[in-house]
C-alpha cells in the first residue's frame, strides 16, 4: 500500500502542487492523469527518489519513503517513458545487473529470477537481444521485468502509451491486467485518457485534485 | 641495402626508446585521464578549478617546453632532479593526461540523463553507475578520438630529443649527420608509419569490438 500525504513541491518560489493526499490499496491499479506540464512527471520523479519534494511524506507499505531526492534502494520500480534501458547489456544482462549489484544475488539466483520474469512477460525469444534490436513494446516490457526484478513495493509508469499504436496500448493494458492479476500495485502517469479509464481501478485527476499556486 | 643493414641497430635501439615512452605514456595517462575527466564534473570546487587550471595549462604549453621544464627547470629550481628518461615520461603522462581527460569529459557528458536515472531508481551507487552503466558506453564513444590521440602519442615522443634522450629520430638525426646521407631518415620516417599503421589497426579493432551494440 503507498500512502501520499500532504506532498508539496515547488520549484524556486513557483508551487508545482500542494496539499496531494492520495493511498493506494495493494494489487490496485491507479492513473494520475492530467494534460502535459501540469507536474504529473515531477510527482512521479519524487515517487521514484529522483528529486526531492518540499513537503508531505511517502509511506510505502508502512515504512516512510525518503523524499529528500537522496534515496537508497530500488522501493519504486520505475517504467520511464524512455525506459533508459543500458544499451551495452542484453536483455538478460538489463535484468540480472541490479539484483546482483544491489540485492547481492548470486548470479543463478538473478538469472533464474530474470528467466522467470522474462517467461511471465513473453520476453523469452529476446532473452541475449540488446536494447537496439527490440521493438518499443518489447523494451517497454524489458523495463518492466528489470524494475520487477527488484522486488519493488510498487510499479511506476511515466506516460506507458505515448508513442505506441492502438495494437500496442492493448498489448500494455493486458500486461498491467495480468501484473495486477499477480498482485503488483501499480501506478500510472497518463495523459491518454480512454486509456486510464481502460486500465486503473482508480483514477487521480491532477488537474483537479491537488492544489496549486500561492504559496507552499 | 648494406647501408640499411648497417644503421639498424642504432634505429631499433631509437625504437626501443620510442616505444618506452609510448607504452608508459599510454599506461598512466589513459587511467589518470578518466580519474581527472571525473574530478573535471565533481561538485566540489576546489577540485574542479584546480583539475581546471592543470588542464589549461598542458593544453596551453608547448610539450616540448614542458619536457625541458620538468628536465632542466626542476633541476635548476633545486626542487628534483629526474633522470631524463624518468622526467620525459612523467611530462608526456601529464600531458597526455589533459587530453585525454578532455576527451572523457565530453564523452561523459554526452550520456544521456535518463542512464543515471536507470541506475538510480535500480538503487545502484554513484560508483556502481559510473563503473557498470557510464564508463563502457563512454570508452565506445571517445574510442575515435583517443585513436587520434594515440597517433599524435607515437610522432610526439620524438620530442624527448630535446634532453638528450635516444629515440627513433635522434638515431636516424646520428646516423644522417654522420653519414651525410638522407637514408637514415627516410628509414624513420618508414618506422614511424609501420608504428601508426599497427595503432589504427589495434584502434579499429577495438572500435569493432565495441560496436555490438548501438
Amino acid at each position: 500500500m503507498l500512502e501520499i500525504k500532504n506532498l508539496a513541491k515547488a520549484f524556486d518560489e513557483r508551487v508545482i502542487f500542494k496539499d496531494m493526499d492520495l493511498t493506494i490499496n495493494d494489487g490496485e491499479v491507479l492513473s494520475i492523469v492530467g494534460p502535459s506540464g501540469i507536474g504529473k512527471t515531477t510527482f512521479l520523479r519524487i515517487l521514484a527518489g529522483l528529486l526531492p519534494a518540499d513537503r508531505g511524506e511517502l509511506i510505502l507499505n508502512n515504512e516512510p519513503l525518503n523524499i529528500s531526492g537522496d534515496r537508497q534502494g530500488a522501493q519504486v520500480g520505475v517504467i520511464f517513458q524512455d525506459f533508459n534501458l543500458f544499451p551495452q547489456y542484453t536483455v538478460k544482462e538489463n535484468i540480472t545487473l541490479a539484483p546482483q549489484l544491489v540485492k547481492k544475488m548470486t548470479k543463478n539466483e538473478a538469472n533464474s529470477n530474470a528467466e522467470e520474469l522474462l517467461n511471465n512477460l513473453g520476453l523469452t525469444e529476446q532473452t541475449n537481444q540488446y536494447p537496439f534490436q527490440l521493438s518499443g513494446g518489447q523494451k517497454q516490457r524489458v523495463a518492466i521485468a528489470r524494475a520487477l526484478a527488484m522486488k519493488p513495493g510498487i510499479l511506476a509508469y511515466d506516460e506507458p502509451t505515448s508513442g505506441l499504436d492502438a495494437g500496442s496500448t492493448d498489448r500494455v493494458i493486458k500486461v498491467i491486467q495480468h501484473l495486477k492479476e499477480q498482485g503488483v500495485t501499480q501506478l500510472i502517469v497518463t495523459h491518454d485518457l480512454p486509456f486510464a479509464q481502460a486500465v486503473a481501478d482508480q483514477t487521480f485527476d491532477f488537474g483537479t485534485d491537488v492544489s496549486r499556486g500561492g504559496s507552499l | 641495402m648494406d647501408y640499411i643493414v648497417q644503421i639498424l641497430p642504432s634505429i631499433l635501439g631509437g625504437l626501443k626508446m620510442t616505444l618506452g615512452v609510448f607504452v608508459l605514456t599510454l599506461i598512466g595517462s589513459v587511467p589518470l585521464g578518466i580519474l581527472v575527466s571525473l574530478a573535471l564534473r565533481s561538485d566540489i570546487y576546489l577540485l574542479k578549478w584546480v583539475m581546471n587550471a592543470y588542464v589549461w595549462i598542458m593544453r596551453g604549453t608547448p610539450l616540448l617546453l614542458q619536457i625541458v621544464f620538468v628536465y632542466y627547470g626542476l633541476s635548476l629550481a633545486n626542487i628534483m632532479t629526474l633522470p631524463r628518461f624518468e622526467a620525459a615520461t612523467v611530462t608526456f603522462i601529464l600531458n597526455y593526461t589533459a587530453y585525454f581527460a578532455e576527451i572523457f569529459r565530453g564523452g561523459i557528458q554526452s550520456i544521456p540523463d535518463g542512464q543515471y536515472d536507470g541506475a538510480k531508481v535500480l538503487g545502484l551507487s554513484k560508483l556502481q553507475t559510473m563503473r557498470k552503466i557510464v564508463l563502457p558506453q563512454v570508452l565506445k564513444i571517445v574510442m575515435p578520438s583517443v585513436g587520434n590521440e594515440v597517433v599524435n602519442l607515437v610522432k610526439d615522443s620524438s620530442l624527448v630529443y630535446v634532453i638528450g634522450l635516444g629515440d627513433l629520430m635522434r638515431a636516424g638525426n646520428i646516423a644522417a649527420s654522420r653519414d651525410v646521407t638522407l637514408i637514415p631518415y627516410l628509414l624513420v620516417g618508414l618506422v614511424y608509419l609501420v608504428l601508426i599503421a599497427i595503432a589504427t589497426i589495434v584502434q579499429r579493432r577495438m572500435e569493432r569490438k565495441m560496436n555490438y551494440y548501438r
